[in-house]
């Protein structure tokens, strides 16, 4: 048998692809890269799922306020710009731990959080306008029940997102994230961007489309 | 079943240099630890499959229980056994039972098991969401059993069509527990199906190409996407309920224009895919134990393979004709209609390769195969009367008629349930080193068989005459007398089954010094090509794979001039090599956060059930600081101690190196 040397070719291939984070797999991708990709595959189906039941019942309230009747569109556009903006940071977060550069990766992935934050603090007062000010509820009509359901999932996620982004920065802080285990940064990018990009559709199929 | 509790022998002794790792509270537990913690604690995905193998047994003693009370109730004209509203529980909780926490879960036991060992790895691509998976369906089947002591079970059915599961038409929590413990089910599922489909592309052993993998990997990664693109579908129709029961939303609301057409749609778009969930793996095991016992390779391996993605890919066309009744429009029923029968053509073709596998075999009829061939003879019944819920006109005619039931108990009973006990009897000496004695076997399974005929063969009369499902009496004079008595003998026949198989396991773990040789089937794949049962680390040496069937063409070659295929080695002279220092291959430390966590989510579904804030938010708290502990937890290995990810998956990085170090 030559197993001997299949192992000799595992260990040359543990130390090629670059030490202490890289893993020796069959398809050469690590395991957590690919399971956050496959992950946000079912991420799609469940926003996917969102998103169908919002169309479903669009235009189909018998009692408003209706769409129209609460949107402001400018200001939901900013929150947008700003959501997606924080993708451009979280790259910069990346390329600045790829350079061994911790000060600069905290700053940015700091950014990164803040400008998260910003959409969601958007997002809350875009709800209390709509709940206070507009007399819109969850339980108000159809519009209501889907809006806020598709919204808020969204929302909990971004948050979700932030957390963890703190958490890097935290982790940078203490030393514990390097050039060597910058993948965990990615990865977690991957999920930022995820959300950032089913934002676009929200925006689009929610906001936008009339 | 305590016999199974002991710690498998052999436990590896390297974790003796393992340091107590990690911050305080929670910290690793050493490998070394035994008893019921070590069972508590267990990352090692033999054990987990251990663990759902019990669990989900357990549960089909209940689950079965409560299909007796349903058949006792139903035994003669007018039954006056339970009420009306304890058969509806009955039937919500046999159903949902035997779909979520048996069926699923038994399958799951046997991915656990033998996936990674199939594959020529160590152990999962994640082992600590494994283990998470294991608590999330516990703790979620306790959650949603609990139920029955805070109110009663669930009444709305497996399918829980809205608005019957309003708050309108069902006010108590039943419905509440059967959300919310559904939630931790897919919850668990879907990690799960991560951690398998992540296992499958990245940890297969040097030279084990997917198309090399043997069917039941090959129908455990398919079946694992269905769940991932499944799950999420089914999540988010729950939530729509949860919304409209708690907090007044008003998705099934039709008051407020609010459609129960969606929610079919929802639940169909998962429930159809989930029906291949769970008939999938039986069809792997099948092409598992067939080839073995025929003693020739499966017939046609690259078409059953590819049968098996169509039957993932197609799997999700079919949905609505669950809901032929609905009045969906002609285009729509005439296209689901077309599609039903197409989807039986890649089903079709699996059957002719399985009989054409056996065709011409020296064939062993062992238990496991008696199983198997009785599978395939259920499964073509099953089918069939799938088949006819293609033509519009008869299903609308069959929709809610104990045809449907009949339908699909034989795919479900006679076809994933006997698919699993054949791999419960071919794998049983692989994980407990013990063989099921045969007799009692071939008892059991011609039990089980004449049980299932009898239950399930009479409903497609009594539903073609009209017999409506989910009624709890029917009147005298109506033709259904006869036949709902031999059902109701049928059933007690499976129980008596199931009590032989209860009888058989016990009496093989009371036989003193049985040694059973590593390859006692002359099987063909590389579960066999390991110890009985296998070291915590599966291989000494990980294999390098040549072929399908890695294993048999280590045992057998052909003569070159003749043709003739020779046994050339033994499987214990296959296995031999140079002492390996077990110390060498740094398996994952067994943790406490993937309990912590399965039980952080059973604090918040307390909480969500009862709209408790303070509740919620300590387990959401909880649940939030379970995945602090385990992301900064380290995967404590001796020279790695420092090496911390954010991802749960470090554990990954000694089972990949092939034990180099």
């Amino acid at each position: 048998m030559s197993t001997a040397a299949v192992h000799d070719d595992a260990a040359h291939d543990d130390h090629a692809l670059g030490g202490h984070g890289a893993h020796v797999t069959a398809t050469g991708v690590s395991n957590e890269k690919l399971g956050m990709w496959v992950f946000l595959g079912s991420e799609c189906l469940l926003f996917g799922a969102l998103i169908a039941t919002y169309l479903n019942y669009r235009g189909k309230s018998i009692n408003g306020p209706y769409p129209k009747d609460v949107y402001n569109i400018p200001f939901t556009s900013a929150s947008s710009f700003i959501l997606l903006m924080s993708s451009l940071t979280m790259v910069l977060a990346l390329s600045a731990v790829g350079r061994g550069d911790g000060r600069r990766g905290r700053i940015w992935l700091i950014s990164t959080a803040l400008l998260g934050s910003i959409f969601i603090g958007g997002q809350i007062y875009e709800f209390r306008d709509f709940y206070q000010a507009k007399g819109l509820g969850l339980s108000t009509n159809l519009f209501g029940s889907s809006f806020y359901v598709l919204t808020g999932f969204h929302g909990v996620h971004v948050t979700l997102g932030i957390l963890m982004l703190f958490s890097l920065a935290f982790l940078s802080w203490r030393g514990k994230i390097t050039k060597a285990n910058k993948e965990t940064v990615e990865i977690i990018g991957l999920y930022w961007h995820f959300v950032d990009v089913i934002w676009i559709v929200i925006f689009t199929v929610v906001y936008l489309i009339k | 079943m305590a016999l199974v509790l002991e710690p498998p022998t052999g436990i590896s002794p390297e974790g003796a240099t393992a340091k107590p790792a990690g911050p305080g509270l929670l910290s690793r537990p050493l490998e070394t630890t035994r008893g019921i913690m070590s069972w508590v604690t267990t990352v090692d995905h033999k054990r987990l499959g251990i663990m759902y193998g019990v669990a989900s047994i357990l549960w089909f003693v209940i689950g079965g229980i409560e299909a007796l009370f349903i058949r006792l109730q139903l035994a003669v004209p007018n039954g006056s056994v339970i009420g009306a509203d304890t058969y509806n529980q009955m039937f919500t909780m046999h159903a949902t039972t035997m779909v979520f926490l048996v069926v699923m879960p038994l399958s799951a036991a046997f991915f656990n098991y033998f996936l990674p060992l199939q594959i020529g790895a160590r152990d999962v691509a994640f082992p600590r969401m494994n283990a998470f998976s294991w608590w999330g369906y516990f703790f979620g089947g306790i959650f949603m059993y609990s139920s029955y002591f805070l109110g009663g079970f669930p009444d709305g059915g497996w399918f829980g069509y809205a608005p019957n599961t309003s708050t309108t038409f069902s006010p108590g929590h039943g419905i509440d527990f059967w959300i919310i413990g559904l939630q931790m089910l897919g919850i668990a599922s879907t990690v799960s199906a991560v951690n398998f489909i992540v296992t499958v592309f990245n940890m297969r052993a040097p030279g084990m190409t997917l198309f090399r993998m043997p069917v039941f990997a090959w129908m455990t990664f398919v079946a694992s996407f269905l769940l991932l693109f499944a799950m999420p579908i089914i999540t988010v129709a729950l939530f729509l309920l949860t919304f409209d029961r708690s907090y007044g939303a008003n998705f099934f609301n039709v008051s407020q224009g609010g459609e129960p057409v969606l929610w079919q749609h929802l639940f169909w778009l998962f429930g159809h895919p989930e029906v291949y969930i769970l008939i999938l793996p039986a069809m792997g095991i099948v092409s598992e134990v067939l080839p073995t016992f025929a003693r020739k390779p499966l017939f046609g391996y690259p078409v059953v393979v590819f049968s098996g993605i169509a039957i993932g890919f197609m799997g999700w066309g079919v949905w609505a004709h669950h809901m032929f009744a609905v009045g969906l429009g002609s285009v729509a029923t005439a296209a689901f209609g077309v599609s039903t029968m197409f989807i039986a053509v890649p089903t079709g073709v699996k059957i002719f390769n399985w009989v054409g596998t056996i065709w011409g075999g020296a064939l062993r009829f062992t238990t496991a195969m008696l199983f198997s061939v009785g599978f395939i003879l259920t499964f073509v019944i099953g089918g069939l009367s799938g088949v006819t819920h293609s033509l519009v006109a008869s299903d609308a005619q069959q929709t809610d008629t104990y045809y449907i039931v009949a339908h699909f108990h034989y795919v479900l009973f006679g076809g994933a349930l006997m698919g699993l006990f054949s791999g419960i009897y071919y794998w049983y000496p692989k994980i407990f080193g013990r063989l099921l004695d045969e007799k009692i076997g071939k008892t059991h399974w011609f039990l089980m068989w004449i049980g299932t005929h009898l239950t399930f063969g009479p409903m497609h009369v009594v539903g073609l005459q009209g017999q409506p499902r989910r009624m709890y009496r029917y009147d005298t004079g109506m033709g259904f007398d006869f036949w709902n008595l031999v059902e109701t003998i049928g059933a007690f026949i499976i129980a008596l089954s199931l009590l032989v198989f209860f009888f058989n396991v016990i009496v093989t773990h009371r036989k003193k010094g049985q040694v059973v040789p590593i390859d006692p089937w002359d099987a063909r794949t590389l579960e066999w090509m390991t110890d009985n049962p296998p070291k915590p680390h599966n291989f000494d040496i990980v294999p390098t794979v040549h072929s399908v069937d890695e294993f048999w063409h280590r045992k057998y070659a052909e003569e070159p001039d003749t043709h003739r295929v020779k046994r050339v080695a033994t499987a214990e002279q296959v296995l031999e090599h140079d002492y390996v220092d077990p110390k060498s291959i740094h398996m994952p430390s067994p943790s406490y956060w993937p309990l912590a966590l399965g039980f952080s989510l059973f604090v918040l579904a307390y909480g969500a059930l009862y709209v408790a804030v303070p509740v919620m938010i300590l387990g959401a708290a909880m649940v939030i600081g379970s995945m602090f502990g385990w992301a900064v937890e380290p995967s404590a290995e001796p020279h790695d101690d420092d090496h911390d990810h954010g991802t749960g998956g470090s554990d990954a990085l000694a089972l990949t190196t092939g034990g180099s170090h």
